[in-house]
């Protein structure tokens, strides 16, 4: 059950404003002490919680357009909770947070099944295959508010959850029982120098990501702007990242639609 | 030099040629052993599954053993709970192989996990939501109840049956068998319907995702259904198998029929299930997420999930298998027979290949392409591990324990000592005769 003054994080991102300059990347790397191997060219098996797509029209020039879509984990809701990962985990290592509606990874008690990696269409669930093993020295860069992760654990985006369980002491410490908008971002969205990711509480009218978003509640959040969408919402995940794009092949690029629906096919 | 522990009034192979057999599959067990240890020790990254790819060969393994030794719990459940009395002449064997499809399987499920010293946790964190949690504990326990149904008929080795404890407690586990064989059909219908389940309830993959009633999806039923269609196939094929490798008779051609029959009509009628389910997938399942049918089939000349593989899992190994099985003169025609189950166990395990593997080949967001996977030495070698492991299991069994019941009278040996030995047996009272009354499961 949803509790009283519950919190809906989420995120919009205007693929209008992104660049494609990865920094949004690179940050989350940093924070989050995503670890990686010297060489990193299989992206199939390397982690990355933000990856950015490359999508094309796929029309010949002068009509070729392209476009960037950054995608980290998307928090899915499902109906009532039910995200596509979290009802299938064996062992309960993740979690559906009713009071934030972030996705969570336990990873000391994922035992690495990978059923979660099999239900996310998204592929945001990424496999440790290897231990990480950081550069000589780098291990007195990481984030001390960050568990690294084990061989044989699977990890994805947490929004930055370090970042809100900080923000909530320094609120405690200051005597206030919640926080500012601007308290609690996540890396990437600071790091992005187009200013293309916003993100805050969806269910606050006043957070910029609610104004943007404009979720409906009564349709499992779907948006009432017209120039944004959700990827492949038709299937029921209800996630919280939300797209921005003046252009329709854009929009269209989010989901799957039959001939009859108007297809316009994306490429990658 | 091994005589001794020999069932009486059959024959084996001389001991030499017996070591050299459970030598060469020793090597390939040995192998795959070898290459068990490195998973175990470097991880899943000797492996080529991939972040896309989070299930692969070993999955499917699980659940085509699984489906297979569904041969142990239907014919449990024909020859107990239905009463065809006729099965007890191949219910022994029943048995082991499903012992040794479960094992393979939980074995299998040890080196799949990345943190195998976690292991535990399925059971320490159940989460009751998820079919892997149902899976692990119905699993678990049905492979007890093999163990005990199993154990009986180690106990029945000429020497051990000497012992008077063992022989009394295998005795008396016989009195009672019937209440594990009902326990394995209930644990069985849930564990088969679970693991349909797994692809059934991913509704983030529209090509494994149905519909179905309360919590169970459609391939909730039609797995266990299948699971008690094909299992008997198998048992029949491997009973097969040993017949020809030993040159012998080992069951009459009765019970191979009457299972045969009834494995034929399973399959029939699974078949018009699948078929119904498949057409109202692809038409109303399938289009309410925006896909086609079309969509999940490659169109590449010579893809591995092209078309032909629908047509291969229902036509050819599903339709053609059943009315061979269910047309008499088909059926005791030995080619046909072995055609038919040979296609019913490709079938089964084909269906769960394009249950586990194409689900995650097909692309869900519309900008990606599908994925490929091949397998690695690594995990060819495990997969086949099982294989070896099954074969010595039933090689030593075969040997050294009564698993046929109807071997004696259908191979009898003209030595005067067994003539005689076996004529005193059955002068006595509740001595094992020629052709026991009861299988050595219920004597």
């Amino acid at each position: 059950m949803e509790k009283k003054n519950a919190k809906k994080f989420g995120m919009v991102i205007d693929l209008d404003k992104c660049t494609g300059c990865g920094a949004c990347m690179v940050a989350c790397y940093a924070e989050n002490n995503i670890p990686f191997r010297e060489d990193d060219t299989d992206k199939m098996l390397s982690i990355s919680w933000m990856h950015v797509y490359r999508l094309n029209n796929g029309k010949p020039f002068p009509d070729y357009e392209e476009c960037f879509l950054p995608r980290p984990c998307q928090h899915c809701e499902g109906h009532h909770g039910h995200s596509p990962c979290v009802s299938v985990c064996p062992a309960t290592a993740t979690d559906y947070d009713m009071a934030t509606g972030i996705v969570s990874q336990i990873y000391p008690r994922c035992f690495g099944c990978r059923y979660c990696m099999a239900a996310c269409p998204y592929h945001v669930r990424q496999f440790n295959w290897w231990d990480p093993i950081w550069p000589d020295g780098m291990e007195q860069m990481l984030n001390p508010g960050v568990s690294v992760r084990m061989r044989g654990v699977v990890e994805k985006c947490s929004f930055c959850i370090q970042r809100y369980q900080a923000a909530k002491d320094q609120a405690y410490l200051e005597g206030r029982r919640e926080i500012e908008e601007d308290e609690y971002q996540t890396a990437c969205t600071q790091a992005c120098p187009a200013g293309a990711i916003t993100f805050g509480d969806l269910n606050n009218p006043e957070h910029a990501v609610h104004q943007l978003a404009l979720p409906d509640p009564r349709h499992e959040g779907r948006s009432n702007n017209p120039l944004a969408f959700r990827l492949l919402e038709r299937l029921g995940t209800n996630p919280k990242i939300y797209y921005l794009s003046s252009r329709e092949w854009v929009r269209r690029a989010g989901d799957n639609y039959l001939k009859a629906e108007f297809k316009t096919k994306a490429h990658s | 030099m091994d005589s001794a522990l020999i069932p009486k009034g059959v024959k084996r192979c001389p001991i030499w040629q017996f070591a050299l057999w459970i030598g060469a599959n020793g090597a390939v067990l040995a192998w795959g052993v070898f290459a068990m240890l490195l998973v175990y020790i470097k991880g899943l990254n000797q492996t080529n599954m991939n972040n896309a790819y989070g299930f692969a060969l070993w999955i499917w393994a699980d659940l085509a053993v699984i489906a297979l030794g569904g041969g142990a719990f239907f014919t449990g459940f024909l020859r107990y709970i239905v009463g065809k009395d006729e099965l007890k002449s191949i219910i022994n064997y029943a048995v082991l192989i499903g012992f040794i499809c479960y094992s393979s399987a939980l074995m299998i499920l040890g080196f799949d996990i990345g943190q195998p010293l976690r292991g535990w946790f399925i059971f320490w964190h159940a989460n009751v939501h998820s079919m892997l949690t149902e899976v692990a504990f119905c699993l678990t326990c049905y492979f007890g109840v093999l163990t005990i149904e199993y154990i009986p008929m180690v106990l029945e080795n000429r020497k051990l049956d000497k012992i008077p404890f063992f022989h009394n407690l295998s005795h008396n586990m016989h009195e009672i068998m019937a209440v594990f064989a009902a326990t394995g059909v209930f644990l069985s219908f849930f564990h088969q319907g679970s693991l349909g389940g797994v692809p059934g309830v991913l509704f983030g993959r529209p090509f494994g995702f149905r519909e179905g009633v309360l919590v169970w999806p459609w391939t909730f039923f039609l797995f266990t259904w299948s699971a008690a269609a094909f299992g008997p196939c198998f048992t029949i094929f491997i009973t097969k198998i040993t017949e020809t490798i030993t040159r012998k008779k080992l069951v009459k051609d009765n019970v191979i029929d009457l299972l045969a029959k009834i494995s034929g009509w399973m399959i029939f009628f699974y078949i018009i299930a699948k078929i119904i389910d498949t057409v109202y997938w692809a038409s109303v399942t399938a289009p309410s997420k925006g896909f086609t049918f079309w969509d999940f089939y490659s169109s590449n000349p010579g893809s591995a999930y092209g078309i032909w593989i629908l047509i291969a899992e229902l036509g050819v190994c599903g339709v053609l298998p059943a009315l061979i099985l269910i047309t008499p003169k088909l059926r005791q025609t030995q080619s046909f027979l072995w055609l038919a189950v040979f296609l019913g166990v490709l079938g089964v395990c084909l269906n769960r290949w394009v249950m586990v593997l194409q689900v995650l080949a097909i692309p869900v967001l519309p900008f990606e392409n599908w994925f490929a996977y091949l397998p690695s030495w690594q995990e060819i070698a495990t997969t086949i591990l099982p294989v070896a492991y099954g074969i010595i299991l039933i090689s030593v069994s075969y040997r050294y324990l009564p698993i046929f019941p109807q071997e004696r009278e259908l191979n009898p040996i003209d030595e005067p000592g067994t003539a005689a030995e076996a004529a005193e047996a059955e002068a006595q009272p509740g001595g094992s005769g020629p052709e026991p009354e009861l299988s050595p499961a219920e004597s």
